[in-house]
């Protein structure tokens, strides 16, 4: 008998679970954005002058800047002064334990399947929660500070540390950087700030989960991560929003400094709420993410699984600039209905046998466009500098692209760059193909998109693999087509 | 095991079968014959559940059931079996998780347990060895950068896995040459018993000097319009369509 036509789309279809709204009480400020705002926003923070300059520097800067224009990706107009750029949930009292947390807070993340009791934890994750503006609660903070690892909220850093915080914000991405990161240094609210000692070896994940709740605010968060000499540190964030017809701004700052020997092993599972099938509403995730191989024999890897966005934005990169280090990137970047996502890398080698690696994976379905957008550069002084690219991209079906940019620039005569790319289409006759053999338009989806994500999920701490892989199937369901 | 009556099926509102009747025991082999554009393909398509194919009359039961209620995984799962004439590639996904996924979601539903890895890999060492086809090859994505031989043994390969009830076999001695033909037809031999059907399509006799059918049927213009023992199909190959075809289109302008 005829069914519907298309079993492909049908299999990546799929509710967004995550959308539903907190409904609780919360401090929010009139939307639009001035001095008046960043200087309101500081001051609900009770930061210190210095703060105060800094944000407003770069909004000075930022004021002289226009949005950039040149990624793979539309969008209307963002009114900038239509923005709430701080809300946070009421009352914000200074928490001594997360048992304090209102209730209502702790429901919503449970319900995001996020445990923020201790007890009831997987043993070996600490976790910074930030909702909207504010980050709630952080848990094992106690247990981490004995052996000298701080792992708080930025905020918090700014008034315990200030030492710390100003040595290394903007250090790696400067306010200057671009439009975004600039704008983020002006009004950023909150995000989470860790701090490895020399020689210490992180003994738990460390993550942040990031929860947008209330309509029309803007989410600008800045993560900062520094590893002091040899000290090892993983760490992972996640984030959903509500689901909303009108679309809301992400733009966040991550910068992570790795001394010599350090290691940092940076993990992104990004579920923003997508928008609905028809393409309306959605979070514009525009993130800019960088860490710095400071010292020799340094390491830093990101891995990203991106399934959520209206539009992604971001390029998660290294800057190689001790001897010997290394730089990696793995990503899954999935595109459904009429997502859009210019994601990608860059790794810019400064350093003697400094060596990159970056595997990426874009899957587009529906009426999505996936771009892999990604800058190779060795200088002038990167003496025998390495870098391994490869790219491959799976349409499900036949509306929607895939586009690779890959950017190489080589000035010193010693470097190798190599580059690999695949694209690969999926469509009725595979799926029939598989169906023919018993398996189901969904489970055939699942087993081709996992196995040719494999390859960066098994990048992935062992505890969110399991959650990832369940993602992405759930963010597939329906893609067939 | 599957009764055929009176099928009449569209693609893109183009009638192409115009009412076949086939009626197959367990344990037959029964061939279909016919030139090319007759619906051979299509008569394939329609009983595995293809769904761009429209059914539009007459019925089909299966081992008792309606087939065309059926989805077209449940048909697979209840024991039919479609080598395809052009098997695709699926890329990042190997042959042997391939037929793990289909062989567990076939046991699922027939409420079984699935076979755990040591059991799975002992019956996938039994039945490389009847159709004499290389681990490494199974290891690879399904049918990526196989050549055609490859690609049809691993056809007869998944049949025998999958242990089907009724093996529909949709030209698959297109574009072998003759080593490769023997050693698919010997598959396909090995793989014959009393209680499983085969039904081959095919455009040529030479499958049918390896592989004996019991009947041999001539498909032409969306109809079974001759049905025969093989002599038939020697008949055929002595004669070409033409005499069949020249009879039936005769008899349709008089």
């Amino acid at each position: 008998m005829k069914e519907k036509p298309d079993t492909l789309e049908q299999a990546v279809l799929t509710e967004y679970k995550y959308g539903f709204v907190t409904d609780i009480d919360t401090d929010v400020i009139a939307k639009g954005l001035s001095e008046n705002t960043i200087r309101l926003i500081s001051n609900k923070k009770n930061e210190p002058e210095w703060m105060l300059d800094w944000r407003l520097k770069a909004y000075n800067h930022w004021l002289k800047l226009e949005e950039p224009k040149w990624s793979n990706v539309k969008y209307p107009i963002i009114n900038y002064q239509d923005i709430i750029y701080y809300a946070a949930p009421k009352p914000k009292k200074q928490l001594n334990s997360l048992d304090e947390a209102d209730p209502e807070l702790l429901a919503t993340f449970e319900k995001l399947g996020i445990s923020l009791n201790e007890q009831k934890r997987l043993t070996g994750v600490a976790v910074d929660v930030v909702m909207d503006s504010v980050s709630i609660a952080t848990s094992f903070k106690e247990q981490l500070s004995e052996i000298g690892v701080i792992f708080c909220s930025i905020s918090e850093a700014i008034q315990l540390h200030p030492e710390l915080v100003k040595k290394y914000l903007g250090s790696v991405v400067p306010m200057t950087d671009n439009y975004f990161a600039a704008l983020n240094s002006a009004v950023f609210t909150d995000g989470s700030f860790c701090y490895i000692p020399k020689g210490v070896r992180c003994p738990m994940e460390l993550s942040t989960y990031f929860r947008i709740n209330t309509e029309n605010a803007g989410q600008f968060e800045r993560t900062l991560i520094v590893a002091e000499d040899e000290s090892y540190v993983s760490y992972l964030e996640g984030c959903t929003a509500p689901m909303r017809d009108e679309n809301q701004l992400h733009a966040a700052v991550v910068e992570l400094v790795a001394h010599a020997k350090a290691e940092i092993k940076y993990s992104t599972v990004q579920n923003w709420y997508p928008g609905d099938k028809n393409g309306l509403g959605g979070i514009y995730n525009f993130v800019t993410k960088r860490g710095m191989c400071k010292g020799d024999h340094s390491k830093i890897s990101w891995t990203q699984v991106e399934t959520g966005s209206a539009i992604t934005w971001k390029y998660p990169s290294v800057i190689l600039k001790g001897d010997h280090s290394i730089g990696e990137f793995y990503s899954v970047a999935f595109t459904n209905n009429h997502q859009q996502a210019d994601t990608g890398t860059k790794m810019i080698h400064l350093g003697k046998n400094t060596r990159s690696r970056i595997v990426s994976k874009g899957i587009s379905a529906g009426h999505s466009q996936n771009s892999y957008r990604g800058l190779v550069r060795a200088s002038k002084q990167a003496t025998n500098a390495r870098n391994y690219s490869q790219c491959d991209s799976l349409l499900l079906g036949d509306k929607c692209g895939a586009h690779t940019f890959p950017y190489i620039e080589v000035k010193n005569k010693t470097a190798i760059v190599e580059h690999e790319a695949t694209t690969s289409k999926i469509g009725e006759d595979q799926l029939f193909y598989c169906k023919q053999r018993g398996i189901d338009a969904e489970t055939a989806v699942a087993l081709i998109v996992n196995g040719f994500a494999k390859e960066v999920m098994n990048q992935l701490p062992m505890e969110f693999a399991v959650e990832a892989q369940k993602l992405l199937a759930i963010s597939m369901e329906g893609s067939v087509g | 095991m599957l009764s055929v009556k009176n099928i009449h099926a569209n693609i893109d509102g183009r009638e192409i079968l115009k009412g076949i009747n086939l009626d197959i025991k367990p344990g037959e082999v029964h061939a279909i014959m016919g030139p090319n554009g007759s619906g051979k393909s299509t008569l394939a398509s329609v009983l595995a559940g293809r769904e761009e194919y429209e059914v539009t009359e007459g019925a089909v039961s299966f081992l008792g059931k309606d087939l065309l209620e059926l989805s077209t995984e449940d048909r697979a799962r209840e024991g039919l079996f479609l080598a395809f004439q052009y098997p695709v590639e699926i890329p990042g996904v190997s042959t042997t998780n391939f037929i793990k996924a289909a062989v567990n979601e076939k046991r699922k539903y027939l409420g079984q347990e699935p076979l755990d890895a040591v059991a799975f890999l002992k019956m996938m060492k039994e039945k490389m060895a009847l159709v004499e086809i290389d681990q490494r090859l199974l290891s690879r994505s399904i049918n990526e950068g196989f050549s055609g031989g490859e690609k049809k043994r691993n056809e007869v390969f998944q049949m025998a896995m999958l242990e089907p009830k009724l093996a529909i076999m949709d030209e698959t001695d297109s574009g072998l040459d003759i080593d490769a033909l023997r050693i698919v037809a010997n598959g396909i031999n090995k793989l014959r018993s009393p209680d499983r059907a085969i039904l081959l399509i095919t455009h040529y006799q030479r499958l049918l000097d390896y592989i004996q059918p019991d009947y041999v049927h001539v498909l032409y213009n969306g109809r079974i319009v001759k049905s025969g023992t093989k002599e038939l199909a020697l008949e055929l190959e002595e004669k070409g369509y033409d005499f069949i075809t020249d009879e039936v289109d005769l008899a349709a302008n008089q």
